[in-house]
This record gives structure tokens, C-alpha cells and sequence, in this order.
């Protein structure tokens, strides 16, 4: 972007150095928290709709033919996904800092641990498809969708994650006055997160209770 | 443009300049592409939601010209279908939404004391979104490919097997895309009027129009997901084979009703709220004083807005549910009708304790009042689950939820075009135009929609192409149909009338209403900056209050002025206490290229074209991620510890 007007240095000055560390909460922040909300009820009518049409179908739920959800990929999934929220906020906590290496550090393990749960999911996926697939009946079509959708959410925490390193690693981008994004990316991704835990119990957990 | 403004004392000649030179945009092709000014950007939404207005009302005039006479063949019942599919998902998604957000878009900022809204881009985006999905609805007409299914899209005759073709491809995906801008946009609006809103506007003294949009703002928020999980889920029942609404895979019709319903009983208040705002925002002008009960009228909106998610299986009462379930939604449904009664007697009192100017958007807003409660009326008998079905999908529904809509969004519309118009085109309507419209919409909505009652209770149902002679129908068909030309040539004299003014009209002045809320206190049309000088609020009244006005002249102080770089103020969320002057964004083609890809990505997955779809989903991320890329910066002013 060009400079017109002198915004950078208005921005550069005394005043604005001591000022621009933002004061109160940054529209961004609002933004993305209100992205995560409306996400998040996306989220909620489905694992809604997956109880009405599971308490709607019958008793027997998986339905004749398919067995109950193996819960040993799915549980390391969590054990990988879950902790991967801790580098972000250790990367988050230091660019508040001024320290980029932390920041670089930190996303780089989150990203790691991210493709690990993809890697996961796929592994999963391809046991899965041997015995029922998306159109067999109702149970294929919510389990797919539901964490196939997950599944689109955490790679777009990932490509923000690696948007975010590739920024960082140009150099320029964050410091201890601008990390605003930083924060952003970590509010989304720690949702991505979160949901998960929700997932698990209505996918995987409950059709065992 | 408006002429150069003599300058105001307190501010100086070089800085007018200065904000001039930076917020200014030339006029060229470019900059109608690039525009982030929330001004233009609002103006766009109102005209493009009143073309489709003008689609939709002329598919309705085309049905009430077959339904005119028994066993008419003006149109097939396919033609038929699509059009009256057509009309009420445009009157709802297309026209009503679309319209009161533009008319949000346009004033929020200049009712808060702003420059721009929180994200000027995104606001370019989810206008050309919208523009995007509307087209890309109204595109499918022509081909005979239009949705057909009534607005709100049952299962099971939304499934492929039983509606082959592209029809209801078209509904899913164009919604699914409309719905990136109506969230988008209530987002934006829900930012600005946290943080944006001038010093010393704290909550008790934002305009009940803002809290009416940031109301509707929060009930999309939690209610869209509800219908875009149901298109999404549709479109892959339709094209993936997946089966949950159908039942011979073990999935349920009635799984879309609920979500669709979730949605839609909040989505009857997204409609109506920023109406009711509006008649807010015009009585206190017409009535010379503040609108009674603020603080009550807040606590209905918000009332409201958490009560409509309650209330949903009102609209199922015929579907076989629990009668326990009936029970509470009966009296949910009841229940929300106290907030609602809290403001139409608000304004009552505010007419009756005032005194009336009846002018042209005060007479909309008299026939808003009557039209609405009676609406209202029969909207209160639904609530009881006995009555409802004994008329449901019969045509006493289609009149009440058209005097509820009409009563709701168009009056508070129609209001709002003649109280604003001058605000936004600088230029004084025609009076006299102006109240033959008034009395032709007023008598020909009650025209249209009064004999739907009776011939509903007689029986007619709803969603009929046509009707037998022998079964007493015919005159209040008729009735109806002549009503509905009447109505049309209403809206006919409100188009001439502001085209009159655009070209004709005499200039309007910055107040000419001499109204309360700082709109007024703007130039007309407002300066590109909107305020020279970023007031310092006092009041909730702040155009009739001096110290308010002082804040902008004699009392101009540097930090609100902000003419060095595009700036604007942030303010604390509650009590909007000063927090710094936060630097805004510059014209981008981003946003029009971002919404361009998405159309092509919607448009390939109608078509089928799944790998072209794949490719703009990449150019989607590709283009997202050149938006927010960080521009580089020196280390000392990022602040890296060193």
C-alpha cells in the first residue's frame, strides 16, 4: 500500500508508539469472536439434528450392520488436537512480547500437531469406508458430514496458522504493537479445537452410552 | 456533491482540506469498482433491493392477474409455482433484509458520530455478494429453472426424486451464498455500534434505530446457521445422495422444518425490528419530542430478539408434534406479543403527548401502526393451536403474514424513503406526490389482503394456481386482484416521487425535519468524512441539545477532528470513553474479486462443474489471504524486543 497523507508517519510518532498497543479491544477481535458464534451454532444444529434424527430413527443406533464407533484413532485425535492450542498461546504470549522466535516456534508445533489430526482423520476415514459410506443411510450421511465439515474447519485453521508463520518468517509483520492477527488466528483456532471435544462425545461417545 | 460548506468555527480551513484529500473519492470507473465509503455502499443496497422489490411485486401482480378469475390461464402451474416461490423468497431475502440493511449501512455510522462502518471492505464485500446471489436467484427464471417449492422449501417435495431439475439447486445454493453477506453485514454492524460510536454515546443514549439493527444483527447471528445447516444439508441430499430428510434412508422431513423454522420465526423479527426502528427514528421529528419509554422500547428489542428463538413450532402446529410441546410453544407465541404491545403503545403515547406534523412519513408510520396491529391481531390468534389448525395453509394465513410484513417492513420502509431521502440525495421530495402514495399503497395493501381473511375461512387454500368457480371465492379474488394494481400504482407514484426529487426536487438543507439524532447534524449529502468534527455526545437527543452542537463548533478539539490520515474514533463498548483514532482502510478491488470467485464457485457446484468449484475455492483462500496480508513495517514500530 502506498503512503498517502503521511499515515505512517503519523503512525510512527511519539504519541502513536505509546498509544497504538491496543487500548481496549480491537474491532478485530469483536469480529472474529462473532465469526466463532455464528460457527458455532452452525455446529450446534448439526449435532442437534444428528440427536433428533438418532432418537427419531429407533432404537438401535449405529442401525443394523454397522458397529459402534472404534474409539482408538479418535482418542489419540483428541490427545493430538486438543494440546495443539498450547503453542498458540505460548507463540501469542511472546510476539506480545517482541520475541518473533517464540512466535515462529509455536506456530510451526501447532502446525505440526494440525496435519498430524488430519493425518489421523484420513487414516480413520479409509477404516470407516470399508463398512459404510456417506450414502448407505442416515448414520453414514451425519457421521461423514459432521466430521468431514470439522475436518474443512481445521484445515482453514491450518492454512491461517501457516498464513500466520509465513508471515512471521518474512519478518515485519508482528511485534509486541501489532498482533492482532496473531490473536484472531488463535481465538479461531482454539474453537476449531473445542468443537472437537463436542464432536467426539456425539460421533464417537454417546452412540456407546 | 455538495458545495464546500462555510467553515464551521472551530475548525480550520486546512483541515478540511486535509480530510477532504484523504477520504474524497474520485469519480471514475475505478472507484465505483473500489468504493469502501459506507454511504455509497448503502445507497447500492437500498437500490438493488428495490429492483428485486420491483421483480418480485411484478411476479405477484402476474399471479393476482391469473387468480383474478376462476380457471384462468394467464399461467401454467409450473410457471406458477416458480413465481410464487420466487416472491416470497425475494420479498424476504432479496428485497426486505437487503433494504432495512441498507438503510443500516448508510445511517448507523452517521447516527453513532462515525466516519465509516468497523470494516469498510467487508461491507463493499457482502454488498456485491448480495447483488451476486440476487442475480444468480433471478437468473433461473428465464431458463424455467426457478425454485418451485414455496419459500420455505418443505421435505419431502425439496428431494430429488420428487423435484428433478435444478429448481431447488438454485434455492440451496443461492441462499447458502446470500447468506456470506447477511452475515457478513450484521457482523459489521454489530462491531460498529460496539466501537465506533462517537464519545460520550453510551448505551443509554444510542439511537433506538441502532439498537434495533444491532438486535437484528444478533439474530442472525444465531439464526442463519440454522438455514444455511438446512440448504447445506439439502444440496447434499440432493446431490450426494445423503439421506437426512429421507425417510427410506432412516432420515426425517421434519428435520427441515425444525431447522428451517429455527431460523425462520427469528427471521419474521430480522424483517420487522429494523422496521420498527425506523418508526422509532421518525416520530420524535413529526411528533416534536423524544420517544416515550426509551428504556422500555430498548428492553421489548431485546426482549424480542431472545424471546423469537422460543417460538418456532408455532409454525408446525400441524405436523403431528407433542401436545406438551404445543403447549409451550402456544404460550411462548403468547408471550411475545408483551414487548411487542410495549412499543406500539410507546408510540402511541409519543404521538398523543406530542405535537403532530403530518407529513408524508409521518402517514406511513400511522398506516405501519394500523396495518401492524392488525397483523398482530390475527397473529395472536395462531398462537392458539386449536384455531391454527383449523386455517392453516389456507389464505387466512397469506393475509396475516402480509399485513404482519407489509404492516412491519414496507409502511416503516416507505416512511423511512421520505424521511431520509433528502439526508441521502441533498434534494426535498413532493409533498402532495408523496401522500397520493400514502393513501393508494394504504388502501390498496388493505384492498388486497383484507378479503384473504374471509376467503381463507371459507377455505381457500393457499399455493393454488387456480380455483373452481362453484366454491364462492370469485369476488374477493377479484376484489384482491384489483386491490393489488391499486397497491401497484402506489409504489409507481413513490418511484416517480423520488426520481422527482433526485431531478426536480428543491435543495433539502442538512435538517430539514429538524430532527433529533446526529444524521441531521451532517451535511446532506454527507461529506465523504461525515462529520468535520467527530461530536462529543450529551444526550440521547443530540441535534436538539446544545452541548452537543457546541462539541462540533466552538468546542472542536484536535482528537476529533483526526485530519491527518483516514482515521476514525474508537470508543469503550459501553460508555464510549475515547480509546485512540484507529486508521481506516483505502478503496480495493478485493472485495469485488472475492465475491466475483464465489460466484463462480456457486455457480460451478449448480452446474456440477465440481473441479472448477475446487479452483475457486483455492482462489478463494488465495485472495483472503492477499487481503489480510500484513504490510511489512520496521522492527522498532511493531515493537520486537531487540
Amino acid at each position: 500500500m502506498t503512503d498517502r497523507g503521511g499515515v505512517v508517519a503519523a503512525a510512527t510518532g511519539v504519541e502513536a508508539l505509546t498509544t497504538e498497543e491496543p487500548v481496549g479491544r480491537p474491532t478485530g477481535w469483536w469480529g472474529m469472536v462473532m465469526f466463532v458464534a455464528t460457527e458455532a451454532t452452525l455446529f450446534a444444529c448439526l449435532l442437534g439434528s444428528y440427536f433428533y434424527l438418532r432418537f427419531q430413527h429407533g432404537p438401535s443406533w449405529p442401525p443394523e450392520g454397522i458397529d459402534k464407533p472404534k474409539l482408538l484413532i479418535p482418542l489419540v485425535m483428541t490427545g493430538v488436537l486438543v494440546p495443539s492450542s498450547l503453542p498458540v498461546v505460548w507463540a501469542e504470549h511472546g510476539i506480545r512480547r517482541g520475541q518473533p522466535w517464540r512466535l515462529r516456534a509455536g506456530l510451526a508445533a501447532t502446525l505440526v500437531m494440525g496435519l498430524s489430526f488430519m493425518a489421523l482423520l484420513v487414516i480413520e476415514y479409509q477404516d470407516d469406508l470399508q463398512h459404510f459410506t456417506m450414502t448407505t443411510n442416515v448414520y453414514g450421511s451425519l457421521f461423514y458430514v459432521i466430521t468431514g465439515f470439522h475436518g474443512l474447519h481445521v484445515s482453514v485453521g491450518l492454512m491461517m496458522i501457516g498464513w500466520l508463520l509465513a508471515a512471521s518468517l518474512r519478518g515485519g509483520s508482528f511485534g509486541s504493537h501489532r498482533h492482532e492477527r496473531v490473536r484472531n488466528a488463535a481465538i479461531y483456532w482454539h474453537f476449531v479445537d473445542t468443537v472437537w471435544v463436542a464432536i467426539l462425545f456425539t460421533i464417537y461417545l454417546s452412540p456407546r452410552l | 456533491m455538495s458545495t464546500t460548506l462555510s467553515t464551521p468555527p472551530g475548525i480550520g480551513r486546512e483541515d478540511l482540506a486535509r480530510l477532504a484529500e484523504h477520504w474524497d473519492e474520485p469519480r471514475s470507473l475505478r472507484a465505483w469498482f473500489t468504493t469502501v465509503d459506507h454511504k455509497k455502499i448503502g445507497r447500492r443496497y437500498l437500490v438493488t433491493a428495490a429492483f428485486f422489490f420491483v421483480l418480485a411485486g411484478l411476479s405477484a401482480l402476474v399471479m393476482r392477474t391469473q387468480l383474478a378469475r376462476p380457471e384462468s390461464g394467464v399461467l401454467s402451474p409450473q410457471e406458477y409455482n416458480q413465481l410464487f416461490t420466487m416472491h416470497g423468497t425475494a420479498m424476504i431475502f432479496l428485497f426486505a433484509t437487503p433494504m432495512l440493511f441498507g438503510f443500516g449501512n448508510f445511517l448507523v455510522p452517521l447516527m453513532i458520530g462515525s466516519r465509516d462502518m468497523a470494516f469498510p471492505r467487508l461491507n463493499a464485500f457482502g454488498y456485491w455478494v448480495f447483488l451476486f446471489a440476487g442475480l444468480f436467484m433471478w437468473a433461473s427464471l428465464p431458463f424455467g429453472a426457478a425454485p418451485n417449492n414455496g419459500w420455505f422449501a418443505y421435505a419431502p417435495l425439496n428431494q430429488d426424486q420428487h423435484n428433478p431439475g435444478l429448481h431447488m439447486d438454485v434455492y440451496a445454493l443461492g441462499l447458502l451464498f446470500l447468506g456470506i453477506s447477511t452475515t457478513s453485514g450484521a457482523i459489521n454492524f454489530i462491531v460498529t455500534a460496539l466501537k465506533l460510536r462517537a464519545p460520550g454515546m453510551s448505551l443509554n443514549r444510542v439511537p433506538l434505530f441502532v439498537w434495533a439493527i444491532v438486535a437484528t444483527a444478533f439474530m442472525v447471528v444465531f439464526a442463519l446457521p440454522a438455514l444455511n445447516t438446512d440448504n447445506a444439508l439439502l444440496f447434499l441430499d440432493r446431490r450426494f445422495d445423503t439421506h437426512f430428510f429421507d425417510p427410506g434412508g432412516g432420515g426425517n422431513v421434519l428435520l427441515w422444518q425444525h431447522l428451517f423454522w429455527i431460523f425462520g420465526h427469528p427471521d419474521v423479527y430480522i424483517i420487522v425490528m429494523p422496521g420498527l426502528g425506523i418508526v422509532s427514528a421518525v416520530l420524535p421529528a413529526f411528533t416534536r419530542r423524544g420517544v416515550v419509554g426509551y428504556p422500555l422500547i430498548v428492553l421489548a428489542i431485546v426482549a424480542i430478539s431472545i424471546v423469537s428463538f422460543g417460538v418456532w413450532v408455532h409454525h408446525m402446529f400441524a405436523t403431528g408434534l407433542p401436545q406438551l410441546s404445543y403447549s409451550f410453544f402456544s404460550a411462548a407465541s403468547t408471550i411475545i406479543t408483551i414487548p411487542s404491545g410495549i412499543q406500539i403503545f410507546a408510540w402511541l403515547a409519543t404521538m398523543m403527548l406530542g405535537r403532530l406534523v403530518l407529513r408524508a412519513p409521518l402517514l406511513f408510520v400511522i398506516g405501519f401502526i394500523v396495518t401492524f396491529v392488525l397483523g398482530g391481531f390475527t397473529g395472536a390468534m395462531f398462537a392458539l393451536t386449536a384455531f391454527d389448525q383449523q386455517v392453516t395453509d389456507s389464505y387466512f394465513v397469506v393475509a396475516h403474514f402480509h399485513y404482519v410484513l407489509l404492516g412491519g417492513a414496507l409502511f416503516p420502509i416507505l416512511a423511512g424513503i421520505y424521511f431520509w431521502l433528502p439526508k441521502i440525495t441533498g434534494r426535498m421530495y413532493h409533498e402532495g406526490l408523496g401522500r397520493w402514495a400514502f393513501w393508494l399503497v394504504f388502501t390498496g395493501m388493505h384492498v388486497t389482503f383484507f378479503p384473504m381473511h374471509l376467503y381463507g375461512l371459507f377455505g381457500m387454500p393457499r399455493r393454488v394456481y387456480t380455483y373452481r368457480s362453484d366454491l364462492g371465492w370469485d369476488v374477493g379474488n377479484l376484489i384482491s386482484s384489483i386491490g393489488s394494481y391499486v397497491l401497484a400504482l402506489g409504489l409507481l407514484l413513490v418511484l416517480i416521487g423520488v426520481v422527482h426529487a433526485i431531478r426536480r426536487g428543491r435543495p433539502a438543507g442538512p435538517d430539514p425535519w429538524e430532527g433529533d439524532s446526529l444524521e441531521w447534524s451532517a451535511a446532506s449529502p454527507p461529506e465523504a468524512y461525515n462529520f468535520p468534527v467527530i461530536p462529543c455526545v450529551h444526550s440521547l437527543h443530540p441535534t436538539w441539545d446544545e452541548r452537543t452542537v457546541e462539541s462540533t463548533t466552538t468546542g472542536a478539539t484536535k482528537d476529533r477532528i483526526l485530519s491527518e490520515g483516514k482515521r476514525t474514533l474508537f470508543t469503550s463498548e459501553l460508555d464510549a470513553r475515547p480509546e485512540r483514532a484507529a486508521p481506516m482502510p483505502e478503496p480495493s478491488f478485493k472485495p469485488l474479486v472475492l465475491a466475483g470467485v464465489l460466484l463462480v464457485f456457486f455457480t460451478a457446484l449448480l452446474l456440477g462443474a465440481y473441479p472448477v468449484a475446487v479452483a475457486a475455492v483455492l482462489a478463494v483462500a488465495a485472495t483472503i489471504a492477499a487481503w489480510l496480508w500484513p504490510p511489512r513495517r520496521p522492527d522498532e514500530e511493531i515493537g520486537i524486543a531487540s
